[in-house]
């Protein structure tokens, strides 16, 4: 199985075909409906997002609060869908991944496509499978958003299916 | 009549919001276990081994199975002998919700108003369907329901005319229309006839039931049957990768209905499906 590790580049991705499991290492950013709401006001503010999109990877995910002497809590991926209708504008502003589950609409496909971005699926469900390769979790913007907020999550070798390439 | 506190139901739905999110259910896990030694194809058996991985996991280091710990769906079943002493039925059972998202380390998902969508950060209210019944005793089932398959279900008022097949057109199409997203292998469940709430809350109900238990019916026994086949030939698949397990089992909760209709309504569970009870 390919390991895969972020920041991503056009290049680490070339050879990946859809249906491949892969294992990403590094630095991963949760953001779900109500981050990338915020996103779009940013870009359209002209402001910066909370973290670099160049290369980055964005995991649709709410985690649970961690338990005492746990980084987190369980985490895994909400429905993508949801996130389509950010997406293209996001993909656009710079290279990057995402992380989610369930199919994307066609317009996202077909701009996966033009930008050479990519969409992973991971295990729907297997959040307490997903917690133990979260080796850090940092909140980076929009504490208020609760579970939506923004965290910067370094994981290791977090098993994913390359969906859309 | 029996005295029944409520702090008593306070505990009992603290404990089962915990224990329904952390312990996968043994039917679920058998379902499970079962569809794996069925699949020949290598990505559905690596999803299903993974899931049943995870609810390993999810037992030992005392984690929810799933991030989405769900909005808390509780029936209750009140016998007409119980008086409950110390405080109102509902804030009991909210204040256990709150109890138990909280030391459980659950997530709070519930907003208090669908447009303006501000978080309650205790995950209350709880969806409360209480019923009562003859008798002196107090029965509890929490189920937390996660939102990536509560979006997927429907319901559909057929006409008398649509008959059995007109259902299982209907069930096939909201299977289908859901694919991937839900987390399959899904459970079904169906609540037909009534009225338009009531076919809803059979539904609903119909996921409570075990998987792998039988309907009591004959003839709903073999309607289920025949759908759980015709569904699984949809190719969905564990993850909607494809494969032959995209239900692990439909229940179909039929009622009482009126002379012009046909109510039918679809509530998909995913594969945690999470139910725990207590009767106190």
């Amino acid at each position: 199985m390919k390991s895969l590790q972020t920041p991503l580049t056009p290049s680490n991705i070339t050879s990946l075909r859809e249906g491949e499991r892969v294992l990403l290492s590094g630095v991963i950013y949760t953001a779900r409906d109500a981050a990338h709401k915020r996103f779009m006001e940013l870009l359209g503010a002209d402001q910066p997002l909370p973290f670099p999109l160049e290369g980055s990877v964005i995991f649709y995910a709410g985690p649970c609060p961690a338990p005492p002497g746990r980084v987190i809590g369980s985490v895994g991926p909400t429905t993508s869908g949801r996130m389509d209708a950010y997406s293209p504008r996001l993909m656009r502003a710079g290279f990057h991944g995402m992380i989610g589950k369930g199919p994307r609409s066609p317009e996202v496909s077909e701009t996966i496509r033009q930008t050479g971005c990519i969409y992973f699926s991971a295990i729907g469900g297997a959040a307490a499978l997903t917690a133990r390769c979260v080796e850090k979790a940092e909140l980076i913007a929009f504490e208020d958003l609760g579970t939506e907020a923004v965290y910067a999550l370094t994981v290791k070798d977090l098993p994913l299916i390359v969906t859309n390439v | 009549m029996r005295e029944i506190t409520a702090t008593l139901i306070t505990q009992a739905v603290a404990k089962l919001c915990i224990d329904a999110n952390i312990n996968a259910g043994g039917d679920i896990v058998a379902a499970l276990e079962q569809a794996a030694a069925l699949e020949r194809e290598e990505t559905p058996r690596y999803i299903l081994d993974a899931l049943l991985e995870n609810a390993k996991i999810a037992k030992e280091d005392g984690l929810p199975i799933c991030q989405d710990t769900g909005m808390a769906v509780v029936f209750i079943e009140l016998g007409q002998d119980v008086h409950i002493t110390g405080g109102a039925l509902t804030d009991a059972v909210n204040e256990g919700v709150r109890q138990g998202y909280k030391d459980g380390f659950l997530r709070n998902s519930v907003v208090r108003d669908p447009v303006r969508r501000d978080n309650t950060e205790d995950n209350t209210p709880a969806v409360i369907h209480a019923f009562i019944v003859p008798g002196e005793y107090l029965k509890l089932a929490v189920a937390p329901k996660g939102f990536g398959s509560e979006n997927m279900s429907a319901l559909k008022m057929l006409k008398p005319s649509d008959g059995l097949e007109g259902l299982h057109s209907f069930v096939l199409e909201t299977v289908k229309k859901a694919g991937g997203n839900p987390c399959p292998p899904v459970i079904v469940g169906v609540g037909a006839g009534g009225t338009f709430e009531l076919a809803a809350i059979l539904a609903k109900k119909a996921l409570l039931r075990n998987a792998g238990t039988k309907n009591p019916d004959p003839f709903w026994d073999d309607a289920e049957q025949r759908l759980l086949a015709a569904v699984n030939t949809l190719n969905i698949g564990p993850g909607g990768f494809g494969g032959q397990t995209t239900a692990l089992a439909v229940h179909i909760n039929p009622a009482a209905t009126h002379i012009a209709g046909f109510p039918v309504a679809v509530n998909i569970g995913c594969h945690v499906t999470r139910h725990k009870e207590i009767t106190l």
